[in-house]
């Protein structure tokens, strides 16, 4: 169990990357905010929390992995393994520029910490899988985490997947659905209704936890609960705001891929009381 | 190489199959990976023998090659195999984005390339892989011609890391090249020596190169015959070669002449040392059922194309040197 204490070190710790993410978005004057502030915790519980990983020794072979399927969500991920300590924060500045370790979408060439590249939708779970076989075989207790958003499971590649690691029995995978409930053209269930989703991954075999994935204290649980469950993948169903910690970016879908201006990051600092 | 008349048939799907199950044994880190078509594709060899390192992904081939990615960002030597139609086109961008853009340690090993299909018709025919998999950054595009260089081919990428794509066949093809041949990649080779023209094949072209080439001796016209199984990374000093010391080229390929070993060829010759080129291979069309034999009669992949293509680029060229 987690304490009060610790909670409250990482609900800081994710107040310092939201500023990290909008302050490097504003930089880059492109990329996807709404979806990278929707995801901060779930990230945040992964790495400072569950994850057994060493940012001096990216490619240790006992780490858990983690695959930012949701690859636009890539601010999110590069502002917390800055944090983690696995490259200076001063790269943060540097995002989406040329020549830059920090590409648009999650690039595993360029990039420590990065297990694998992403940001074509649909198509991180199949490689989790790939990684979750691979540890298996290779008979390690590290686990794999893959974080989907909620309009890539409009993808068929994510039910072909499904439907694998429920019949390879990936016990060491867990999937996280950041399910803020809209995408670039609308709402999600206007769009391409995904619902009933919790029903879909149970019919595809897999255990689902369904949480506020904005409270530490549920993610935590579920990530530690999902641990424990044998012989099939587990999924937490995390339901999120888009745009979380910004007022005026919240549940908006116009800031899916806007980064924000100027004006628009002195009013959002304001709001996360940096003076 | 031996003569023609000693030719026997061999299956090149087999010769995988058979290759990697021996490879098996010597690489503890082989994975393989099948959608459903284990028995045609032959992965069911390593199947049997190593049960513990097959997955059978099913019908779905987008995710078995971003399984295959996942496998090898982990250190697995990974071979992927399914119908070349479905290796390379189903899951074109999963090869893209996951394999190739990684540089990751995949071989997917495509069986059922070309029009030799036959039966199933231009559903399952593939005449289009090589120009989708050589355009990829990184992937190195190999077409083996017989069952005794694709033991080879299976032998030398197991120790190359990063992407390729292989080419095997529903037919068996004529075993043409001896025991002690050796693999080399990007390398093509001379298999019979001539003055005149130059003829290039890859797969089971390669055999109809051969048979044009005799053929063509009887008339008095010196054939050079090559046998260009690296697409990709492409011999350029052999095809250099080939253009100066011949009047001209005749590719030949079980592939659309767009975007496929002539265009490659092409693209080296035109830009390094111009000379005229004729593509024998599938026109800009789709297949439709028939026996193999059948269709490579009906879609032009015969020697008697070669032959009259040879024949085409000597007659111009006599002209413009009169």
């Amino acid at each position: 169990m987690i304490t009060a204490e610790e909670i409250e070190k990482l609900k800081s710790l994710a107040r310092t990357i939201r500023i990290d993410i909008l302050k490097m978005l504003n930089q880059a004057g492109s990329g996807h905010t709404g979806g990278s502030l929707s995801a901060v915790e779930i990230i945040v519980s992964l790495y400072f929390y569950k994850m057994h990983h060493n940012p001096q020794n990216p490619k240790w072979p006992d780490r858990d992995r983690f695959v930012l399927s949701k690859g636009h969500g890539a601010p999110a991920l590069y502002a917390t393994l800055a944090r983690s300590g696995y490259f200076d924060l001063s790269e943060l500045n540097n995002l989406r520029k040329l020549g830059s370790i920090l590409q648009g979408h999650p690039d595993m060439k360029v990039t420590p910490g990065v297990e694998i590249s992403t940001g074509s939708l649909g198509q991180g779970l199949s490689m989790a899988n790939g990684m979750a076989l691979a540890l298996k075989l290779d008979k390690r207790a590290a686990r794999v985490y893959v974080l989907m958003g909620d309009g890539e499971n409009q993808e068929g590649q994510i039910w072909e997947a499904a439907m694998a690691a429920a019949h390879y029995r990936l016990d060491n995978l867990c999937g996280i659905i950041d399910y803020n409930g809209l995408q670039i053209d609308g709402p999600v269930n206007e769009i391409m209704k995904i619902e009933p989703i919790r029903d879909k991954w149970l019919a595809f075999g897999w255990e689902v936890f369904e949480i506020d994935g904005h409270n530490f204290a549920e993610i935590i649980s579920a990530l530690d609960q999902a641990e424990t469950v044998k012989n099939k993948p587990c999924l937490i169903l995390a339901h999120t705001i888009k745009g979380k910690g910004v007022s005026f970016f919240e549940g908006k879908v116009e800031y899916h891929g806007v980064a924000p201006t100027d004006e628009e990051l002195k009013k959002a600092l304001f709001e996360l009381g940096v003076v | 190489m031996k003569g023609e008349k000693n030719w026997k048939l061999s299956g090149i799907r087999e010769a995988y199959g058979e290759t990697l199950a021996e490879l098996g044994e010597v690489y503890p880190d082989i994975v393989v990976l099948d959608a459903d078509l284990s028995g045609s594709t032959k992965t069911s060899l390593f199947a049997k023998k190593f049960p513990d390192r097959f997955f059978n992904m099913g019908v779905a081939e987008q995710n078995m090659m971003g399984t295959a990615a996942g496998l090898a960002a982990s250190g697995k030597t990974v071979f992927a195999s399914t119908f070349a139609i479905f290796a390379s086109g189903r899951a074109w961008e999963q090869v893209r984005y996951n394999i190739a853009y990684n540089h990751l340690n995949v071989k997917i090993v495509a069986s059922h390339g070309g029009i030799t299909v036959g039966e199933d018709g231009g559903s399952h025919q593939c005449a289009e892989d090589i120009a989708i998999m050589r355009v990829l950054p990184g992937m190195r595009v190999i077409v083996p011609m017989d069952a005794q260089e694709m033991r080879e081919v299976i032998k030398t990428v197991v120790k190359i890391p990063g992407p390729f794509y292989i080419r095997s066949s529903r037919v068996k093809f004529p075993l043409i090249l001896d025991q002690d041949y050796k693999f080399e990649l990007g390398k093509g080779k001379i298999l019979r020596e001539g003055k005149d023209i130059t003829l290039i094949g890859c797969g089971l072209m390669v055999s109809q190169c051969l048979e044009a080439a005799e053929i063509l001796e009887t008339e008095g016209i010196s054939a050079q015959v090559v046998n260009l199984s690296t697409i990709k990374p492409i011999d350029e000093e052999l095809l250099i070669e080939c253009a100066s010391n011949t009047r001209g080229i005749v590719t030949a390929e079980e592939h659309s002449i767009i975007g496929g070993l002539g265009s490659a060829v092409a693209e080296v010759v035109s830009e390094k040392s111009p000379t005229l080129i004729r593509r024998i291979g599938v026109e800009d069309r789709f297949g439709i059922s028939g026996s193999a034999s059948a269709l490579l009669e009906y879609l032009g992949l015969k020697p008697g194309k070669i032959i009259e293509a040879a024949h085409q680029i000597l007659d111009s060229k006599k002209i413009k040197n009169r």
